[in-house]
């Protein structure tokens, strides 16, 4: 399989060819295609197992155009590990969509272990959207320890858009200042023996800081999902949420264990979970209609991981 | 002539008869009302009649078009034209109104979730892509449940108290609905306690206790029910082990 091959499997041939969208391709442990725009650095070094990354941008400058990132490995088996380092700068905003494509993987391990600083006024958005074979074999380890400084705001949204989970194991910790912004979802759904396992953490350390965990997740056929998200609020105003949904068909098992802190009187963390099997009404209202069980349970999972 | 008949059917939940020995021939074609006060058995009628979980343990049989559907799935039942408009419609996180919609349609033909909703009331470029979820209000959900019934152009719906919880205009655009279905052919059966719902059919069936106590024209049950059921004092309320019922 090329890398062209790859790249057309997301569909972003487009914004690769667009000289006024910046790009990062990487395949394996190769960089492969690189653009930059004003105001944003990306600095790349190849290692043996993969690429250490990183990407500062500028005071002050907010990049206009979404960059995409693509992290894609070729062959059917492999390590690659990503080392990324972010900073993104004052009052500096920026919106990363990252393609992650291993359709071919037998046995494959995807590790990404990410350093991110988010500085006082300024935005990340980060977008993770995962293209798998439906062999199973690969092993998605996706690490991040963000800082969020005064005002700051981070999102992120970690998706399957198409093939196995086989396994995964999302492990993200955040720090938010006064007034920032964290807000994350992850949309996973897990068939055959797939293991999802996500921790999240959320720490409200300062004053009006805010964050939500959220995390959507079917598991059928033998699967399993653990999700632990762990939100803590210490100061004034804090606010945070955490909301993790689980639907669960065949052999599959789910366990949710959220962890709510809070260590200031003035500070609020809500907390809901609901893990179960089809809700019986919507499964009738949509075969009412005519649709077949199958087609109905597909539904109301695809609107949950929508 | 009958498009569905109920033949001498009864159900027990809990053991406790809920349907007591029914006999109804819904006319083809027809726009007819079940009344009856609360927990006489109306909707537990609609939902046998659908063949929900919990409802399917029936005696007697109920006959679609000549043949009995009583051994078939929810889906089956929905294949052959028979549908559902739930007194509380279930809402969906993440689901939008066009995929509900396209979902329930008959047609998947270009457009029919635009003119489905248009028809409802519901402005296509300010709905198509809500979720039918919690976000909608009570009417607007009601509506969204009634477009996805205009789309699937049903042989025979029955609409579970199509008035609750909407305002006086939006039951104006379900009434339209209702008239709308009619035109396509649709069999409907309100299932309701209200008289200005019932004063949309032409024929009426009571219910009391789970009996079938009266039925006819229209201008014969209303003010039947109007002089003799809304004052009654008598309490309709079998032990359904927890079933929903209204």
């Amino acid at each position: 399989m090329k890398v062209d091959e790859l790249l057309r499997l997301a569909n972003v041939d487009e914004a690769l060819n667009d000289k006024g969208t910046a790009h990062l391709t990487i395949n394996l442990n190769k960089v492969v295609s690189k653009n930059i725009v004003p105001g944003l650095h990306i600095d790349t070094r190849e290692t043996k197992d993969g690429v250490d990354v990183n990407i500062v941008v500028d005071e002050g400058v907010v990049i206009e155009k979404q960059v995409h990132m693509c992290f894609g490995i070729t062959h059917e088996k492999a390590l690659q590990k990503i080392v990324m380092n972010i900073d993104i700068h004052k009052n500096a905003g920026i919106s990363v969509l990252s393609h992650c494509i291993f359709p071919k993987a037998t046995k494959i391990q995807h590790i990404m272990d990410a350093k991110i600083r988010v500085r006082e006024g300024a935005s990340y958005t980060y977008e993770e959207k995962h293209i798998h074979s439906m062999d199973g074999g690969i092993e998605v380890y996706p690490k991040a320890i963000v800082d969020l400084e005064k005002k700051a705001r981070f999102k992120t949204t970690f998706e399957l858009i198409k093939g196995r989970v086989g396994k995964l194991d999302i492990n993200y910790s955040i720090t938010g200042m006064e007034e920032s912004v964290m807000e994350l979802m992850s949309k996973v759904s897990g068939r055959a023996d797939d293991i999802i396992k996500i921790k999240e953490g959320g720490n409200l350390i300062g004053k009006k800081a805010r964050g939500v965990l959220n995390s959507r997740i079917a598991v059928r056929e033998n699967a399993k999902a653990e999700i632990y998200n762990i939100m803590k609020a210490s100061a004034p105003y804090a606010r945070g949420h955490v909301d993790c949904k689980e639907i669960i068909q065949d052999n599959g098992v789910a366990t949710a264990i959220p962890v709510v802190e809070v260590k200031h009187p003035k500070a609020h963390i809500t907390h809901e979970a609901a893990i179960g099997s089809v809700d019986t009404k919507q499964l009738e209202t949509l075969m009412s209609r005519g649709l077949s069980e199958d087609e109905a349970v597909e539904l109301i999972i695809e609107g949950l991981l929508s | 002539m009958g498009i569905l008949k109920v033949k001498k059917l009864s159900l027990r939940l809990n053991g406790k008869k809920i349907l007591d020995n029914i006999d109804i021939d819904f006319w083809e074609g027809h726009v007819h009302a079940v009344v009856g006060p609360n927990g006489a058995g109306k909707s537990t009628l609609a939902y046998t009649i659908m063949g929900l979980e919990g409802y399917k343990k029936i005696d007697g049989d109920i006959i679609f078009k000549g043949h009995s559907i009583k051994r078939m799935s929810i889906s089956e039942r929905a294949k052959k034209g028979i549908t559902l408009g739930w007194q509380e419609p279930s809402r969906y996180e993440g689901l939008s109104i066009k995929q509900f919609i396209k979902a329930s349609a008959n047609k998947k033909s270009n457009g029919i979730v635009e003119d489905v909703l248009n028809k409802v009331g519901l402005d296509p470029r300010e709905y198509m892509n809500r979720a039918v979820d919690k976000t909608l209000s009570g009417g607007e959900r009601k509506k969204v449940e009634l477009a996805s019934i205009l789309a699937m152009q049903p042989k025979f719906v029955m609409l579970d108290e199509p008035d609750s919880g909407i305002d006086v205009a939006s039951l104006e655009k379900i009434f339209d609905g209702i008239k709308l279905l009619k035109s396509y052919g649709s069999t409907i059966v309100l299932i309701t306690h209200s008289l200005t719902v019932m004063k949309q059919a032409e024929h009426a069936f009571l219910l009391c206790g789970g009996k079938l106590v009266e039925k006819g024209m229209i201008n014969k049950i209303e003010p039947y029910f109007e002089k003799e059921c809304l004052p009654c004092e008598h309490k309709n309320v079998p032990d359904t082990g927890g079933a929903d019922e209204s």
